[in-house]
């Protein structure tokens, strides 16, 4: 009962704290979806999309959505995220998938996140859903519980599910001090999705407005370091890979600038991606190594010691992963590995 | 809005929640917390498993029944690389509790505009131990920032940090048992007086480094501090500057400009009472083309130092050397002797406004070390580093 009378009140004061529309205490109170939730079925001027290179949420599947008022379209812009309209969402749906090897067990919604766009900027929201998968509720301050599924050998996974609080978005989503949106991207968003470019085919329905003369061969593209990490090498997927995973914070305007190591896409000089670049306040994250990256050395890289561990006081990124993305490490590795030692 | 903080305590009755719901509470309250609230955390003992974080907000403040009174633990900390967290803020004073073992820093803030940290207790429990936190307490990219009455022990690297930042006075502060006790690091503006810092590996630091987004520190006073007995073993993890700091440092000034240094009791610190060094010392590579990695503008004066012997470390190259080339009486003021050769007029002599400036000082023994000269022909000669009108110091 206190639950009940602490959230009602939450939201009251919530709503009276910002000059947002209220934020909806159900997710389905949105509409965002029709037909049963858990199908996440989309309205009307509600459309997926899918990214280049996505970022490790321990082995969470996340199914996205861009909702866009009535007549409004969203704003290219070739390097930073999309000019999106007041009265736009960003939906990202956080999925585990009960038994990999067995899909027909099903599927586990459990957190729906929103950015919302109004007039004066951005905003987060956090939706968690409900054991019977028929609706989520609002979370502001961070929701926690265990979560376990199979993976695809067949080994029990479990970790304690922590939703991030508002703040916490804020920890990533943020270009000096300001709330932006991180995926919402030319280069992450410039890509074939059932036989035609996403973006190309947004211009096409009104959603976006593109350029003349837009040709997304030219266009900033990151490379899938899921699957194209064959074609396109270890050096393109890899920094697709921190792009993507570490970019948004390790950026001259994000909140590791004060690291003086930037990952982001357009950083060219090596000593800023951490070749023989002795950490700043890195602490025990060091692990007793001496420089952020040695070129051909993996094992000598507080990069790759960060990525390995778990511990919360050295595993990078910080917020958002319990678990070692295996997968990533590895490919990280492989990129050091082969870097010029000159 | 001030009917926040009672709104809250009315319809959450802290006492009947479990733990986890009384962090949620506190969290719940900082992210709802609105222009001038002040935000009492009442006495007791609250466990966290996430950092605690405040973001975006004006004129808050936030206090404690007193220093071990409203405690926050982080023991079990599972999320979060901070015990408190506070970002993109102004006029935030933070004062009367304790908050001790987080897994990463204890209270860092970044990007704050006027920030006050009072009789704030900030320590890692037990001994000592390099699987503790970085910083106890971490003001980085802020101005306007006091750190005073506040207590920090046990980090693995700096007790009290100040990055990147601006416009800063840390004062009647106690920093013990952490590698470094009081580091100010690319930081400008800054004034460090009537601290004690104590049983730390390196008393305090005034340090510039490469590679950062805020290229240069300097204009620091530091005095009327004690900085006592500063011999703990280093227990830093490797790779972190401080790592290097040899046990037995008072007052360390690296490759910073305008640093003053005066009337403060430098006592008992066995291997460098005070250093002067360049970033060669480090033998780390500098890549940095914008940074510069001499001192210059350093001014030691009217200083306490020991009498007595000062057996150095050996557990660390330059301890070892000191002893080598000094015994069991190592000079109080160290200076590597690297010159910046930009730094030098037509005739050699070094610029005034550059100079290292030694003296007067009470015991205060000194030496050149030559570092450039492989450490040969060490000059004990103050004559140099002599320099007229010490004695008014450009303390405003």
């Amino acid at each position: 009962m206190y639950r009940l009378v602490y959230l009602v009140f939450l939201l009251t004061l919530l709503s009276a704290a910002s000059e947002l529309e209220a934020p909806k205490t159900k997710l389905s109170d949105y509409g965002f979806f029709t037909g049963p939730m858990a199908q996440l079925q989309p309205a009307e001027r509600v459309f997926p999309y899918e990214v280049n290179a996505p970022l490790f949420s321990d082995y969470a599947e996340k199914k996205r959505f861009l909702s866009l008022p009535a007549g409004a379209s969203m704003g290219y812009r070739d390097s930073a995220a999309f000019d999106l309209p007041a009265g736009a969402v960003i939906i990202k749906n956080f999925i585990y998938t009960i038994d990999a090897r067995h899909p027909e067990k099903g599927r586990r919604i459990v957190e729906t996140r929103l950015l919302l766009r109004d007039a004066k900027g951005w905003k987060a929201l956090e939706y968690i859903w409900n054991d019977e998968q028929t609706d989520a509720t609002l979370d502001v301050a961070g929701a926690s519980f265990p979560l376990n599924w199979v993976d695809e050998q067949g080994k029990k996974q479990q970790i304690q599910y922590v939703a991030p609080n508002l703040n916490q978005c804020k920890g990533c989503h943020s270009y000096d001090g300001q709330f932006v949106p991180i995926g919402v991207s030319a280069r992450q968003l410039n890509r074939v999705e059932d036989g035609e470019n996403q973006l190309v085919r947004w211009q096409r329905l009104g959603y976006l407005e593109l350029p003349a003369a837009f040709d997304p061969a030219l266009a900033p593209r990151l490379t899938d370091y899921r699957s194209e990490l064959a074609t396109a090498g270890a050096e393109r997927s890899a920094r697709a890979y921190l792009d993507a995973n570490c970019g948004h914070c390790h950026n001259p305007h994000g909140p590791a600038s004060t690291s003086g190591m930037f990952l982001d896409i357009y950083e060219q000089r090596p000593e800023r991606l951490g070749v023989n670049k002795t950490p700043v306040a890195a602490g025990r994250g060091s692990g007793n190594r001496k420089f952020g990256l040695v070129p051909g050395k993996p094992e000598e890289s507080i990069l790759v010691y960060r990525m390995e561990h778990d511990d919360p006081g050295i595993r990078m990124p910080e917020l958002g992963r319990q678990l070692e993305h295996r997968e990533g490490v590895d490919l990280i590795k492989a990129w050091i590995r082969n870097m010029k030692t000159d | 809005m001030k009917i926040l903080p009672t709104l809250l305590s009315l319809c959450l009755p802290a006492l009947l929640w479990a733990q986890p719901d009384l962090e949620k509470q506190w969290q719940t309250q900082l992210i709802l917390a609105e222009d001038g609230d002040v935000i009492e955390w009442p006495a007791g003992k609250v466990f966290f498993s996430n950092t605690l974080s405040l973001d975006g907000k004006k004129n808050i403040t936030i206090k404690g029944a007193g220093e071990g009174k409203t405690i926050l633990t982080f023991k079990n900390q599972t999320q979060g690389a901070e015990g408190l967290k506070i970002t993109n803020a102004q006029n935030i004073v933070l004062q009367d509790f304790t908050i001790e073992d987080s897994k990463g820093d204890l209270i860092k803030t970044q990007q704050v505009e006027g920030l006050t940290f009072r009789r704030i207790t900030a320590r890692w429990t037990g001994k000592p131990s390099k699987n503790n936190g970085s910083y106890a307490l971490y003001p980085v990219q802020c101005r306007r920032v006091r750190i005073e009455a506040c207590t920090a022990i046990g980090a693995s690297d700096a007790g009290i940090y100040v990055g990147q930042s601006d416009s800063v006075w840390v004062s009647q502060c106690t920093a013990r048992h952490n590698v470094a006790g009081i580091e100010i690091e690319n930081t400008t503006n800054a004034w460090v007086f009537n601290n004690t810092s104590t049983q730390n590996t390196g008393g305090i630091l005034i340090f510039d480094l490469p590679d950062l987004p805020k290229k240069r520190g300097g204009h620091v006073r530091v005095w009327n501090n004690t900085v006592l007995k500063n011999n703990y073993r280093n227990f830093a993890p490797k790779g972190n500057i401080v790592g290097k700091v040899p046990p037995g440092t008072g007052v360390m000034v690296l490759a910073t400009e305008d640093v003053e240094i005066f009337q403060n009791q430098i006592l008992d610190n066995k291997t460098a009472s005070t250093a002067i060094i360049s970033y060669f010392i480090t033998e780390n590579p500098i890549k940095d083309t914008a940074y510069i990695p001499y001192p210059s503008a350093i001014s030691i004066h009217d200083n306490v130092y020991s009498t007595g012997k000062r057996m150095p470390t050996w557990k660390s190259k330059l301890g070892f050397l000191f002893w080598l080339k000094f015994g069991r009486n190592v000079p109080h003021i160290l200076y590597d002797g690297i010159q910046n050769p930009d730094y030098l007029a037509a005739d050699g002599s070094v610029l005034p406004e550059r100079r290292i400036c030694v003296g007067p000082n009470t015991n205060g023994s000194f030496a050149n070390l030559k570092a450039d000269r492989k450490f040969k022909g060490i000059s004990r000669d103050l004559a140099p580093y002599a320099c007229p009108a010490l004695g008014s110091s450009s303390k405003k």
